[in-house]
């Protein structure tokens, strides 16, 4: 059965559940509601509760568990001769699962029959040409070993979800059966549902856990992965980026980790004093109408979704830029320095726009949070509203500042649509804002979509990339924090 | 006032009336450093207002189309040789088959008007789109009763008669065009004299479906839009309980200790971590791992759901931290357990909150771009409508956000106009997601 016809099975038992319990409860008190412990809604959910979150989480688990186990069975019986060389057993293993998604595909597109799938053999059948029929294009010839290990594969599978139906179902009429038992006016219905109400909340709360969790390990995996097939040394100090899908490529971070840096400098250099200055005439300056007119539309500003400012670099800003330092003698500055739309400028201006509202909102509230009193002794003494602000608040409101602008660096290094669409694909180490330049979020995009193929260390560079963008966004984030709680001035 | 009159070693010999040089160079520096304040909020507004104007600019005419109209005759004798209308022999003709009907209506319009052109029947039948023949097609195989009548339709003009209609293509720019001649734009000009080419609202565009390279304008964002739903459906139905039932933990019940502390410093963390990271946590997860099917919503909306967790919990927090203590303590004290006080009382009242942090969580879901590009939600043309629930959930399909990409892409000044129509109906949407947020915040906050 598919999992969700599983799921929307498993729902109808657990309402089927809630009313039946319920009226379990009544009946045993005689109808009268006074006489139970609990209110009769709770043994109606203490049985639905029981149907449905063993059988949920069983099902879960075993979705998961699975792929794993059959990996780890299928792996042993490919013999260690006929692993070449330059390759591991994850990499065969990934030729086996392509094989059988394919011979799934052949089968579901009616070229094979189940039974035909799993009587193929590698000897008198091009199984390549076969599955290149519905549209699966396998990478190198299949040997014996990787379809019998596939077949095996496939067979293995179809038992497991027939096996995971059943016990995830009878788990449930157990649940259920067991709990309808157990109903009866003097059952504390309600203590055991709040119990597995809060055991759920704090399976939630604990979600975030296992995301990072997810994040890191899935990442460190294929990073590893790719460290097996990669010098280690040349991804991080290399000088070159130059992926050859033949195989023989240098992959390394710096040049685009230069560009990324580069990038987001630039968008800093727009960003920092707009939004510091808005930010300050909003919170010192400003009238209350004028601050509730600006200070919405500037966030309006944050809210717009990355790719409309994509659009906006590729489109108006970069043929902009064209226009004044490209086209030769038709240009504003009649020079030739930018032959295409694509540029560290580009992406630097539209980024730092979209960066404004996030340094100004930030800092706009730490500037309100420094005391009046601060200002109104300064102002007693003589000082003009700017000096008050350069020499006592602004010092004031220094470590909250800092960390807005490292924030705000954290969200450039990370941004993906602008750099993707305004920056270009070239990695090199250039001065020249330009030129176009690539970085790492682009080339995290560029090397995951389209055919990927899990065993090339040009696709499992990818993950590498994203570790190290994952590491750095929060290392800036951790040390912004840190600085806010180690400078901040306590005014209380 | 009076003493420093009568010291004039104090006043230095200046007049109160009259500024020293100093305080002039320090009323300008003040001036100096307002003056910057405004032009800083001037730049912001200002980039504001050109983001603004270029995408209306650019992006209405997508929702314009010029169209042709033309009575075609169906002539028996190509779309069904055997004459007895049978379903299977008219679906064997192929548009080449409708391709000379379409030229001879082209053909026999123009003689009809009398324009003298020099163009051959062919060249004429260029101005109409290529999907022309495919619209024909469908309709005779949808009313094969019609076959010998002669029916009149409406045809998309070529994206190029297209961009002549609205400004963006001259004669000119056509120079080293193959796809156009100006005879074929002199034609254009004499059949919208006569009626015959017209420029109208183009309601295609927001139901239609993405098209192939060559026929940009009949492309449209419909099924896109279809992703989308059903992606932010998987996000309401997970993030919104999933998040409700963190926060009520760690507001309302989690003791102080290390642990409590390393699932919120997790959550702060998790809203910085760059968007693009979840979706490589999706493809290792969720595509490779667990072999969820590519391009799918349901894909799109567990990645998403991920994302919009920490705005979700960090909203609703707020929300519950605003119910005051008062409300618990009564509850409590007329006997109901603490989850009961907390749903019966507590979550009721922070019910709105909650709600605003969820829209506005989803509007940020829905404009979302780079996790979808590496779960393959780009690069698939969204070409049909899914039927069914399971289908919308798994089967391929695009996102609003990933169409607009997609067709930013192809590199031609027609899809542009689509890529710049397709931000205003997604910033439509935006803007009314946020609208409602602001409508139930201000509607239903509750001052304590």
């Amino acid at each position: 059965m598919p999992t969700l016809w599983l799921v929307f099975t498993l729902i109808a038992l657990a309402a089927l559940g809630f009313v039946l319990g319920r009226q379990r409860a009544l009946a045993s008190a005689g109808g009268d509601v006074k006489l139970l412990h609990s209110l009769p809604a709770y043994y109606g959910h203490n049985v639905a509760l029981s149907a449905i979150v063993p059988a949920i989480a069983v099902l879960a688990i075993w979705s998961l568990a699975q792929p794993m186990m059959i990996e780890s069975r299928v792996a042993a019986m490919i013999p260690a001769e006929s692993i070449a060389e330059n390759t591991t057993v994850s990499l065969v293993m990934s030729d086996v699962r392509r094989l059988a998604e394919g011979l799934d595909q052949a089968v579901e597109a009616g070229v094979l029959d189940a039974a035909g799938a799993n009587a193929l053999e590698a000897q008198t059948i091009d199984v390549r040409a076969l599955l290149a029929q519905v549209g699966v294009a396998l990478g190198s010839e299949v040997s014996p070993e990787v379809l019998a290990a596939a077949q095996r594969y496939r067979s293995l599978t179809a038992t497991g979800s027939i096996l995971k139906t059943v016990v995830v179902l009878l788990l449930s009429l157990g649940g259920f059966a067991w709990a309808y038992g157990r109903t009866h006016k003097d059952f504390r219905a309600r203590n055991v549902v709040e119990q597995g109400i809060m055991a759920l909340l704090i399976l939630a709360a604990s979600l975030a856990i296992l995301t990072t969790v997810g994040i890191v390990f899935s990442m460190l995996f294929e990073s590893l992965n790719f460290f097996g097939l990669h010098s280690w040394s040349d991804f991080f100090f290399g000088s070159t980026w130059a992926p050859n899908f033949r195989g023989d490529s240098e992959l390394s971070i710096l040049p685009l980790l230069w560009g990324t840096l580069y990038i987001s400098l630039i968008a800093l250099l727009v960003a920092v004093p707009v939004g510091l200055f808005a930010a300050i005439y909003l919170s010192e300056y400003a009238s209350g109408a004028v601050r509730s007119f600006a200070k919405p539309l500037l966030e309006i500003l944050a809210g717009i979704p990355t790719i409309v400012y994509g659009l906006f670099a590729l489109l108006t800003v970069g043929p902009m830029l064209v226009r004044i330092f490209g086209q030769g003698e038709d240009g504003l500055l009649g020079v030739e320095w930018m032959s295409g739309a694509t540029s560290v400028l580009t992406a630097g201006l539209v980024m730092g726009i979209m960066l404004i509202p996030f340094v100004s909102s930030l800092s706009d509230d730490i500037i309100n949070a420094v005391p009046q009193s601060m200002r109104d002794g300064s102002l007693g003494l003589g000082a003009t509203k700017s000096e008050t602000i350069r020499q006592v608040v602004l010092p004031a409101a220094l470590p909250g500042i800092v960390g807005a602008i490292l924030l705000a660096a954290s969200r450039a290094i990370g941004e993906t649509m602008i750099v993707v669409m305004g920056a270009g694909a070239i990695a090199k180490f250039s001065l020249n804002p330009l030129e176009s330049m690539t970085t790492i979020t682009t080339r995290i995009v560029s090397q995951l979509t389209g055919d990927t193929d899990f065993a090339s260390p040009e696709t499992l560079v990818a993950f590498a990339l994203g570790l190290t963008l994952f590491v750095l966004t929060l290392g800036l984030n951790v040390l912004a924090l840190y600085i806010v709680r180690k400078y901040r001035e306590q005014y209380d | 006032m009076t003493d420093t009159r009568q010291n004039p070693a104090n006043n230095k010999g200046g007049s109160l009336l009259q500024h020293s040089a100093r305080t002039r160079k320090r009323n300008a520096a003040e001036r100096r450093f307002r003056a910057y304040g405004i032009a800083a909020i001037s730049v912001g507004l200002l980039m504001l207002c050109v983001l603004v104007t270029t995408i209306v600019g650019r992006g209405t005419g997508a929702f314009q189309q010029t169209f042709v109209t033309l009575e075609v005759e169906l002539l028996e004798s190509k779309l069904d040789k055997s004459g007895t209308r049978d379903i299977d022999a008219i679906k064997k003709v192929t548009t080449f088959g409708y391709a000379p009907i379409i030229r001879a209506a082209v053909e026999a319009k123009v003689a009809e008007l009398g324009i003298d052109s020099p163009l051959k029947a062919k060249e004429m039948a260029g101005i109409l789109s290529k999907d022309a023949a495919a619209t024909l097609r469908e309709f005779v195989i949808a009313n094969p009763d019609q076959i010998g009548e002669t029916v009149e339709f409406r045809f998309l003009a070529s994206s190029r008669v297209d961009g002549y209609m609205k400004g963006r293509v001259s004669r000119d720019s056509i120079a080293n065009d193959k796809s156009i001649s100006p005879e074929q734009l002199d034609l254009v000009d004499a059949l919208v004299s006569a009626g015959v080419v017209e420029k109208t609202f183009n309601l295609a565009f927001i139901t239609g479906a993405d098209a192939s390279d060559a026929r940009p304008e009949a492309a449209g964002m419909g099924v896109s839009m279809l992703g989308s739903l059903f992606m932010m459906l998987v996000v309401l139905a997970l993030a919104l309980p999933i998040g409700v039932a963190a926060s009520i933990y760690l507001e309302e019940f989690a003791p102080k200790n290390w642990l409590t502390d390393i699932i919120e410093v997790n959550i702060s963390n998790l809203a910085a971590v760059p968007s693009i990271v979840f979706g490589i946590l999706g493809l290792a997860v969720f595509i490779n791992y667990m072999h969820l099917p590519m391009s799918a919503p349901l894909v799109g909306g567990l990645v998403l759901t991920l994302m919009t967790l920490p705005t979700v919990i960090i909203s609703t927090r707020a929300a519950l931290k605003a119910v005051p203590p008062s409300i618990r303590d009564a509850a409590l004290g007329v006997g109901a357990s603490r989850m009961q006080a907390v749903f019966h009382h507590v979550l009721p009242l922070a019910a709105p909150g909650i709600l605003t942090g969820t829209i506005i969580g989803l509007a940020q879901a829905l404009g979302e771009t780079a996790p979808l590009l590496l779960i393959g939600m780009v690069g698939f043309i969204a070409s049909n409508a899914p039927e069914t629930i399971a289908d919308g959930l798994l089967s391929p399909n695009s996102a609003m956000p990933a169409q607009i990409y997609e067709w930013a892409k192809r590199a031609d000044p027609a899809f542009y106009e689509r890529a710049w129509g397709g931000i205003i109906i997604l910033l439509i949407f935006l803007v009314t997601m946020n609208t409602v947020a602001v409508i139930l915040r201000r509607r239903f906050e509750r001052r304590w």
